[in-house]
């Protein structure tokens, strides 16, 4: 088994696109190697998850490429940075701190990447389609753009997603390839009533479930009602790729690649049925809450993957539905291009009167922005949920949307029975 | 005694080794300041990953662990060598950027880890063909135990 190269990427190592194209050539094939890819392919876009600060290798790593002159060869999307750069005053970090994080975004510029700064790039304008050939880094942009939109990448990270970028091509293999996206573990919901509703709770414990269960396997899953919205996938995508290695799913009847049980398991078998019970759901999203009903809350944070404008929308309405009492500050994380949105729709200007915070171009969880971390702090993400608590030590309490608008309201942790 | 298996980077280094009982994730479960492990749910919590050779079925989680690792080579509290016994694509991609961006070069090899106790002495080089040898000297056990 050898990897063989094309006359292309043979010239991709001979410096013809530049010195920074060779180093990143020169990595991808040894990445290749390890992987025991046989060939390259071309990719349509890539999105490039290497904002986040980790140390001075990411700067020497970038910096590097900029020095040579390197710019990407296919239109590329970035992923949040440890900074808001539109509202600096948010972040609760000193100057040098700031320094270099801010110096790693603008390195990934000068190679001529987007500055969108979301982990949900699949939101933007640079959408892809169905079966385009993609790179992509950020595990729940992965499975979104594997399992909703039916792109295809493998799982990109830490400087492999910037070396597909600097020279348009991937290795050829993983999820790239039709084989390897055939469903392989089945998860049958069973002693649901039929008119089971299509919570985010629900979508939520599922992708929890998945992720927990399905290893480096493809999971599919039967009896799921079909979803509000894509955001719902969102959700479900995300709580898998952090609970596990999940890095595309299908629901039969949902998603595309997935119309039917045949073209979910390519006609074969699933190697493993997993029943989902009512009571797997609630195990799932009671392992979520950390902090119990009517502890003492901090702040909500949503938008965990960035909110999209469904979301912002249907917050902004149930907002202002019931007469709301401002309360904990509520967080949402989402991209400046949807923050633009809502300010040319002159959305924002009553945020302040609900304690709305918008974040951009980064993450509450990845960096320091909440004012509070004493009290509990609530979110509708199941990402956020699993990150939260180690990432900045925070103890979390999760709830649904309208839980979380009545909970910051109360500043206690409230839920509905359900 | 010595066992073959395969680079995904190759070097020569010896050092005594050290056996994780269980996968580790770099980011989050390593300082990278010390290359000490900080994962508090890791039966080697505490161990130092500097200046030995570390040996595991393979690395876990996140990306990050590229960044991690090779900031670690960086600072040189890294592995001098890491054997997996499944290759580890994310483990690999940190120690390439070592390499190229700083010359300094943690080998990575794919070979069966059995019969290998922290504080052996390994000793890794690359065959004529190619191939990662890897070779448990005698002698060893005691020499890395107190690191």
């Amino acid at each position: 088994m050898t990897l063989a190269l094309t006359e292309y990427d043979r010239s991709l190592l001979g410096g013809e696109a530049g010195k920074a194209g060779a180093a990143a050539m020169n990595i991808l094939v040894a990445f290749a190697e390890a992987i025991g890819a046989r060939s390259f392919l071309d990719i349509t876009q890539a999105h490039v998850d290497g904002c986040l600060y980790h140390g001075e290798v990411s700067l020497d790593f970038v910096e590097n490429l900029v020095s040579k002159g390197g710019r990407v060869r296919v239109p590329t999307t970035l992923n949040v940075g440890s900074l808001d750069l539109i509202h600096p005053e948010l972040m609760r970090m000193t100057a040098e701190e700031q320094a270099p994080a801010r110096r790693l975004m603008a390195a990934h510029e000068a190679l001529g990447c987007l500055p969108s700064f979301t982990c949900a790039p699949y939101q933007t304008l640079l959408r892809p389609k169905f079966g385009d050939q993609i790179a992509w880094g950020e595990s729940n942009a992965i499975v979104f753009a594997n399992s909703v939109i039916g792109a295809r990448t493998d799982r990109y990270g830490d400087f492999t997603d910037l070396c597909c970028a600097m020279t348009g091509r991937a290795p050829a293999c993983g999820l790239h390839l039709a084989e390897n996206r055939l469903g392989q573990v089945l998860f049958q919901l069973r002693g649901f009533a039929d008119s089971l509703a299509a919570t985010d709770g629900l979508f939520v414990a599922m992708g929890l479930i998945i992720g927990v269960r399905s290893g480096a396997r493809v999971p599919v899953v039967e009896g799921l009602p079909a979803p509000r919205d894509e955001d719902q996938l969102k959700a479900l995508g995300a709580a898998a790729a952090s609970a596990g290695e999940v890095g595309l799913f299908h629901v039969l009847g949902v998603t595309p690649e997935a119309l039917s049980p045949a073209a979910a398991f390519g006609g074969k078998s699933p190697e493993e049925i997993v029943i989902v019970t009512p009571a797997d759901i609630e195990r799932a999203i009671a392992s979520l809450s950390g902090a119990p009903d009517g502890a003492p809350l901090s702040a909500i944070c949503l938008g965990t993957p960035h909110f999209s404008r469904r979301e912002w929308d249907r917050l902004l309405t149930l907002l202002q539905e019931k007469p709301f009492r401002r309360g904990a500050p509520i967080y949402v994380n989402t991209s400046r291009e949807t923050l633009r949105g809502l300010e040319s729709d002159g959305l924002v200007a009553g945020f302040d009167q609900f304690n709305l915070i918008p974040v951009v171009d980064t993450c509450t969880y990845v960096t320091a922005i909440l004012e509070r971390l004493d009290g509990a702090v609530m979110t509708n993400s199941g990402k956020w949920a699993h990150y939260a608590p180690s990432n900045i030590g925070v103890e979390v309490a999760f709830g649904s949307l309208d839980d979380c608008l009545a909970s910051a309201a109360a500043r206690r942790v409230t839920r509905e029975r359900r | 005694m010595m066992r073959l298996g395969r680079f995904t980077l190759a070097g020569e280094a010896r050092a005594p080794a050290l056996v994780l009982a269980v996968p580790l994730s770099f980011w989050g479960g390593v300082a990278v300041e010390t290359g000490e492990i900080i994962d508090r749910s890791h039966p080697d919590l505490g161990q130092r990953i500097a200046g030995r050779i570390l040996i595991m079925t393979s690395g876990r989680g996140s990306s990050s662990s590229s960044s991690v690792l090779a900031e670690m080579i960086r600072r040189r509290v890294g592995p001098l060598a890491i054997v997996t016994a499944r290759p580890d694509p994310i483990l690999t991609v940190g120690a390439i950027v070592a390499r190229a961006l700083y010359g300094l070069t943690c080998p990575l090899a794919v070979a069966p880890i059995e019969d290998i106790a922290t504080g052996d002495i390994v000793s890794i080089f690359p065959t004529a063909a190619g191939a990662a040898a890897i070779e448990v000297l005698t002698g060893g056990g005691a020499a890395g135990s107190s690191a």
